[in-house]
């Protein structure tokens, strides 16, 4: 503090600048969330206490409303206000060197982040073994309302990791994602519906359709980068979806029903296998054994998405998607093909799109047009921003939260887009890097011990 | 002498040769093999000509600087030999080997590398979110031939070839004084160690030509001594050559066998530092017409 009161030079009053800045600052923490709660509550005031009749077209006021509408925006402004007092109290710029500090010369200890530490932890595999468990076994515990539930929400983490690749990983911003998922449903729904195939020689099919779709995509989109990238997406999503509105086969915006669920090697589930499990005291006599398989098909598929983008993260091709990322010029002058990169990224992406639409037209057995509006695209790609961009277990939490949080708060149903938008500006403030900020990974080298020989033999990798 | 002059490059028109430079530079004859030459290259953009007839040559095994004033033409000459820019007309050729002649002109950037140039930028270009490590591995991106299947699947050669680079990434930080910052990110590196992983990113592609973009700007005067030593070293352990481009004189002079001046797009002079610290045309377009009269 002494070097920041350049007015005192003798040094003697030097409490009291101190204490003066003190109190203003307590002053300024005390108004700060009291601004922020009025700033919110005015910018919310219209959309909560109004609503507007379609049918006689007029607006109603409701001043009952208005009590909520302060108790939900001045709560936000102090809680989150709080939050940044705690990161400030207790955040990594607080512990001792921060980021600047090195380890001793020669020893290569690394200052892992939390997510290494996990992933290389004893009690991972273990830890990891006993949610696969509770995960697979929860279906069968859970009402069918829930299944359905946790399968949207498997869904949405499948859509947020495939997504990841194009936006988190590679820095390309993609808002027509949904067109992807949109073709994987509609190729299961019209090859059924036309020549009866079933899910599981659809599941591939959709997910190469939507494969071969994003490479024809992706090649005029090798000609435009940043926001231009974004507006042709944008634009590509509303094709899709008018598209799909307006030819024959996918019968309009009257949709296409019936699409069955799954089935398991020709069984009726609900009819052959139900009674003799239910005898057996293993299921609830209202669980639908038809979404429960959906639910567990859709985990595998989470499952596989999750350690095929890890994978992918820490390869050749996952690097130059990043280098892509960080610096379009530098990764060519290292010799990263960017039209390549570029092009696998957008393909690969698609890919998990199709997969997930594939199992979302068998969860609803009914699709139309209206399943696939720009809002879908906006979601997913809120999950990928929320949850942390190029992060996996970021983008798995941000769907959980996204997807599972307003089921749960259906009283607020009213508030939801507001909360969500509230969310989001609260996350851009807070953490812009998204819940779980993507992690590296890093590598261990054994500290070199006198007589050995080059230490970069001792690599410990992947 | 005008005082702007003099404060800016006191070095040229004025002073003697060190002595190591005019040696070494005497074992790089004129016509020995070159492993970079171009031929009246030009480039226009719209109206203003950034390359004007530029022939220059780049011999084998030896530091060549390219100097000259701001906005004449060094670092288009860079981005038309790395494929960043197509050149109007005229021809760039790359030697890797002795009889291997390749034209560089209109290839596309990552082929360049590919082919064995490696550069740096005169603004730092590094990929701050990724680790240091990260940013050398996939500067041995072109050594590597890992693709889709192999990142999936993991086979053994994907794993075999993965961690021999990260040894080699690992073996280049080492060498360049980096192995204790391997997992930090890029961005955090202080100035003089972002400049140093450039450069080892750029040698991890395993370059028979290295760029170098102002390599020294930012850097103090005991950071540019190191960085002559290093440069140097570079080359003999390499077995690399190296085109530098420089705006330091200091460290042009004390590396350098040879230089070429470029002026308004225009080479104006090539030679041994010595030739061109006596050159006139080469004074004259540093410091001016007025210069002349200084002799």
């Amino acid at each position: 503090m002494p070097e920041k009161d350049g007015k005192d030079p003798t040094g003697a009053p030097l409490r009291r600048p101190r204490e003066k800045g003190r109190g203003k600052k307590i002053l300024l923490s005390i108004l700060r969330p009291l601004k922020a709660g009025l700033w919110l509550s005015l910018v919310a005031f219209p959309l909560v206490t109004f609503k507007f009749e379609a049918e006689t077209r007029q607006a109603h006021f409701l001043p009952e409303r208005i009590p909520l509408l302060l108790l939900i925006c001045f709560g936000a402004a102090v809680a989150f206000d709080g939050l940044g007092w705690l990161k400030k109290a207790f955040g990594p710029g607080k512990r001792a060197g921060g980021i600047l500090e090195s380890p001793p010369e020669g020893l290569n200890r690394p200052r892992l982040s939390w997510v290494n530490r996990l992933l290389k932890s004893r009690f991972f595999k273990p830890a990891s073994g006993v949610l696969l468990i509770f995960l697979a076994v929860l279906p069968f515990i859970s009402s069918p309302y829930g299944v359905n539930v946790y399968i949207t929400a498997l869904i949405y983490i499948t859509l947020g990791l495939g997504l990841n690749i194009v936006v988190g990983v590679s820095g390309l911003l993609n808002l027509g994602y949904v067109a992807f998922y949109a073709v994987g449903a509609y190729t299961y729904a019209i090859l059924n519906a036309q020549f009866g195939l079933s899910f599981w020689v659809c599941l591939p099919l959709g997910a190469l359709s939507a494969t071969l779709l994003g490479f024809i995509l992706g090649l005029p989109l090798l000609r435009v980068s940043g926001d231009y990238l974004a507006i042709v997406t944008l634009g590509f999503g509303e094709i899709t979806r008018l598209v799909l509105t307006n030819i024959a086969i996918t019968n309009g915006p009257r949709g296409i029903a019936n699409i069955p669920p799954p089935s398991l090697f020709g069984f009726d589930l609900n009819q052959s296998v139900k009674p003799f499990l239910l005898k057996l005291g293993l299921i609830h006599s209202r669980t639908d054994l038809d979404k429960v398989l959906i639910y567990l098909i859709i985990l595998m598929a989470a499952i596989l998405t999750v350690a095929a983008v890890h994978r992918l993260e820490n390869s050749r091709l996952g690097r130059a998607w990043l280098a892509l990322r960080e610096d379009e010029t530098a990764c060519q002058a290292v010799g990263v093909n960017r039209a390549g990169a570029k092009l696998t990224a957008f393909t690969l992406g698609s890919t998990w799109a199709g997969l997930a639409g594939v199992v979302f037209a068998s969860q609803i057995s009914f699709i139309n047009p209206q399943s696939f509006t720009f809002m879908q695209s906006v979601m997913i790609l809120s999950i990928v921003v929320l949850g942390g961009m190029g992060s996996i277990p970021g983008v798995v939490c941000g769907a959980v939260i996204l997807i599972l949080l307003p089921e749960y708060l259906r009283f607020f149903a009213d508030y939801r887009m507001l909360l969500f938008g509230l969310l989001m500006v609260v996350m851009m403030v807070f953490r812009p890097e998204g819940l779980i900020k993507s992690a590296r990974y890093q590598h261990i080298y054994r500290a070199p011990k006198a007589g050995e020989g080059d230490p970069s033999d001792s690599a410990s990798g992947k | 002498m005008t005082p702007r002059a003099e404060s800016k490059h006191p070095e040229i028109g004025a002073g003697a040769a060190p002595a190591g430079a005019a040696e070494t530079a005497g074992a790089f004859g004129l016509d020995a093999d070159p492993i970079l030459f171009s031929d009246s290259l030009r480039m226009d953009f719209g109206g203003l000509t950034a390359l004007d007839q530029v022939s220059l040559t780049v011999e084998r095994g030896s530091i060549t600087a390219l100097i000259g004033p701001n906005g004449a033409g060094k670092t288009t000459f860079f981005n038309c030999v790395t494929g960043i820019y197509k050149p109007g007309s005229g021809s760039i050729f790359f030697l890797p080997e002795k009889e291997k002649r390749i034209s560089l002109g209109g290839l596309r950037p990552h082929k360049a590398a590919q082919l064995g140039i490696g550069r740096t930028f005169q603004n730092i270009r590094l990929f701050n979110t990724l680790t240091v490590l990260e940013n050398v591995l996939i500067g041995c991106h072109a050594r590597m031939r890992a693709g889709l299947w192999g990142a999936l699947f993991r086979d053994r050669k994907t794993m075999e070839e993965e961690r021999r680079m990260t040894d080699l990434s690992y073996a280049i930080l080492e060498r360049y004084g980096l192995q204790a910052r391997v997992n930090d990110p890029a961005g955090s590196l202080p100035y003089g160690e972002q400049r140093r992983l450039e450069i080892a990113r750029a040698l991890a592609s395993g370059p028979s030509l290295l760029l170098l973009d102002e390599p020294a700007a930012g850097l103090n005067n005991q950071e540019t001594l190191e960085l002559a030593d290093l440069i140097r070293h570079i080359r003999r352990d390499e077995k690399l050559s190296v085109l530098l481009i420089e705006h330091d004189m200091s460290l042009v002079m004390n590396v350098s066998e040879r230089i070429n001046v470029l002026d308004y797009g225009r080479l104006i002079a090539s030679g041994t530092p010595e030739e061109i610290r006596k050159n006139p045309d080469v004074v004259r377009a540093y410091l001016g017409e007025d210069a002349d009269d200084l002799g």
